[in-house]
């Protein structure tokens, strides 16, 4: 629109362009401003919606499809738990940092006890089978992790059966979970000293079933995906990062695989025995979206390997350290709302042993003291690098818990991913970085 | 190999009202890993603090030169421990970066990725606030730490973000929890809390907040209030 016009003059102001309406049909007088020209739109996304994992907020600036900016916005999950370990004992804490990650508690337990335990000198005495059981259980977990990330995931781009099938297997990886420490999920399982308590026979039995009929289902996995047009588009090409973006942005992980650097902390700097557990480590060359979806697949069948070999030489014995200064008592019962009591702790304690009983209630109320000094701990989580921060001060509550969270770190990448690609890609290459809120925010 | 430093008094953190339990004359001694001078008998170690002191006092030797020069080393690490299999350094604040560029470029060393930044408080200490980097080589699988200490007034310390871009969002994090500003940082605003929060969460002096709750009839304090061993 040209000219002074009688019914809606117009004039420039520092808040935009004004019109003075003061006759005439409104769609006359805005026909002739251009709405694409000149003009840049800010997209909120989030921190409600259903593709940001959670309470991820994307702040977007597009010029038609194209992203020009994104911001990423995080802090809507912090509940303080590194500061809440603060005030508990060192055998509390489990029951906190399981709840950061809230898709792989079992790593986040592990690298927690790993750290107290090497905080106390005690690394050597954990008992093996303690140790096969954690194995077993991260990559149980890991499973876990990567079948919802590829449910999510594939639900996100249009693939809603995959939604399900993921969603079906992992239940069933929970209730092994559930079978084994009475829980789904923030069991708080690892313990300082080894675990809460031995794998039932019958959990020995679910897990079999679970290595015969996983394959097949990987299988199905890759047939529904792999040759899907939709699926192809979508990933192939998308969200590319190469290994020197991932290292200059810390990215680990099945990311960091997907760009052709086989960099597993299980091979380069083995925890719990890893370096005697036979896999591969899966890498893929194309660094894209449709790349992460590969790693991921091959992962969940090496760690079906690595189950596999841990059954195999899981042998009866103790779960929990020997040292009674450290250890809680082991073998509870587990109820219908996760680890109850050990009835025959608790008729010793109450009806046959004083010293016991004093015993138990100094190391439940007091806990142990850990000697002062600090460590890391790294672990492969199923999102990267998890590590474990510990300090003490010599006392009997963690002096300070920090965690290097993947998803946390991780998610730095989304501006590099997103900018200069097209809105509906955000989605796709957010989601192949595999961010939960809960432990990115803590 | 140990330095000793008090832990307090008493086992039941009781203050203001009379000890009834017996133990409010009892010191706590803490005992802390010690600095140490090079070398410190570790050959992965040494390698990796003779690989940094020849680095930073400006590349390769010569024949003639007996005296190595270390000074710009001693200047610039502040204390060596050696502590459960982990090397830590005390870097000076204001060498940080310069620090890092170093273990990050020099070919012996070659420490490519930033795991982790974050924080520490020591009320106790002058410079109470540390800021701790974990840094790992992939070249060579192996482990560093580096710690920061600043002082609560003037918490300033040059931003690792240009040499570890990753860096970013923990040294926000890590401004946000303990208010150690990060010069040079691109952004530094807070990560985890809203914008107009007002205190450093992770310091010691702030609490912890929460709610008394009543359990059948009692009262039971806020977890930061609750009596506890020390």
């Amino acid at each position: 629109m040209t000219g002074y016009d009688t019914y809606a003059p117009e004039r420039e102001t520092t808040q935009g362009k004004v019109f003075t309406v003061t006759g005439g049909d409104w769609n006359d007088v805005v026909s002739g401003v251009d709405p694409i020209h000149d003009e840049r739109i800010v997209v909120n996304m989030g921190p409600q919606h259903p593709s940001t994992h959670g309470v991820l907020r994307l702040v977007l600036e597009l010029e038609g499809e194209t992203v020009t900016e994104a911001r990423t916005v995080i802090g809507y999950l912090h509940t303080g738990i590194e500061k809440n370990l603060e005030f508990r004992t060192w055998t509390q804490g489990t029951t906190f940092v399981t709840r950061m990650d809230y898709l792989a508690p079992i790593f986040n337990e592990t690298a927690y006890c790993l750290a107290v335990e090497k905080l106390l000198g005690i690394t050597e005495d954990i008992p093996e089978r303690a140790t096969t059981i954690r194995v077993l259980m991260m990559e149980l977990n890991r499973i876990s992790s990567h079948l919802v990330w590829l449910a999510t995931t594939g639900m996100e781009l249009g693939a809603l059966s995959m939604m399900i099938y993921g969603f079906r297997e992992r239940e069933f990886v929970l209730d092994i979970f559930e079978l084994i420490s009475g829980l789904r999920m923030n069991m708080a399982y690892v313990r300082p000293g080894g675990v809460a308590q031995d794998v039932p026979p019958e959990a020995i039995k679910k897990i079999r079933e679970l290595l015969d009929f996983m394959p097949k289902r990987i299988k199905e996995y890759e047939d529904l995906l792999s040759g899907q047009p939709i699926w192809l588009q979508r990933t192939q090409g998308v969200a590319v990062l190469d290994v020197t973006g991932c290292l200059s942005l810390g990215i680990t992980g099945p990311v960091l695989r997907s760009a052709g650097l086989a960099w597993d902390l299980r091979k380069t700097q083995p925890y719990c025995g890893y370096e005697t557990y036979e896999f591969d480590v899966p890498t893929q060359p194309e660094a894209d979206v449709y790349a992460r979806y590969l790693v991921r697949i091959n992962e969940m069948r090496e760690s079906l390997k690595i189950i596999e070999q841990a059954l195999d030489r899981l042998k009866p014995g103790p779960v929990i350290v020997a040292d009674k200064k450290i250890a809680w008592p082991a073998q509870l019962a587990v109820g219908l709302d996760g680890m109850g009591n050990s009835l025959n702790h608790v008729a010793k304690i109450m009806g046959q042993s004083m010293e016991s009983l004093i015993h138990h209630f100094k190391l439940v109320t007091e806990g142990f003291r850990v000697p002062a000094g600090q460590v890391y701990i790294p672990v492969e989580g199923p999102r990267g690098e998890l590590g474990a921060h510990v300090v003490s001060d010599g006392g009997t509550r963690p002096y300070r818990v920090h965690y290097r969270e993947p998803s946390f770190v991780n998610l730095q990448a989304i501006p590099a991913m997103a900018e200069g690609g097209l809105l509906a890609d955000v989605i796709a290459g957010g989601a192949s970085l595999d961010p939960v809120m809960g432990g990115c925010d803590r | 190999m140990t330095d000793s430093v008090s832990g307090g008094r008493g086992l039941f953190g009781v203050s203001g009202s009379g000890d009834t339990s017996g133990f409010g004359g009892l010191v706590r001694r803490t005992r802390v890993p010690a600095s140490l001078g090079r070398p410190v008998g570790v050959e992965e170690f040494d390698e990796v603090l003779d690989g940094l002191a020849e680095a930073l006092s400006g590349g390769e030797r010569t024949e003639d030169e007996v005296e190595p020069a270390f000074a710009s080393f001693d200047e610039v690490i502040e204390r060596i421990v050696v502590d459960r299999g982990e090397l830590t350094l005390h870097v000076k604040p204001e060498a940080i970066a310069d620090v890092c560029r170093t273990l990050r470029d020099d070919e012996g060393l070659r420490y490519e990725l930033c795991s982790s930044v974050s924080g520490v408080d020591y009320p106790a200490q002058d410079r109470r606030l540390h800021a701790v980097y974990h840094l790992t080589s992939m070249t060579y699988r192996r482990r560093i730490r580096l710690e920061c200490a600043v002082s609560a007034e003037d918490p300033h310390l040059p931003s690792v973000t240009e040499v570890y871009p990753t860096a970013d969002w923990q040294e926000r994090e890590t401004y946000d929890m303990f208010g150690i500003v990060f010069d040079g940082h691109p952004n530094l605003t807070r990560i985890l809390m809203p914008d107009d929060w007002e205190g450093h969460p992770q310091r010691k002096d702030y609490p912890l907040g929460g709610v008394p709750v009543e359990y059948k009839g009692a009262e039971i304090p806020p977890p930061d209030q609750r009596r506890a061993y020390k």
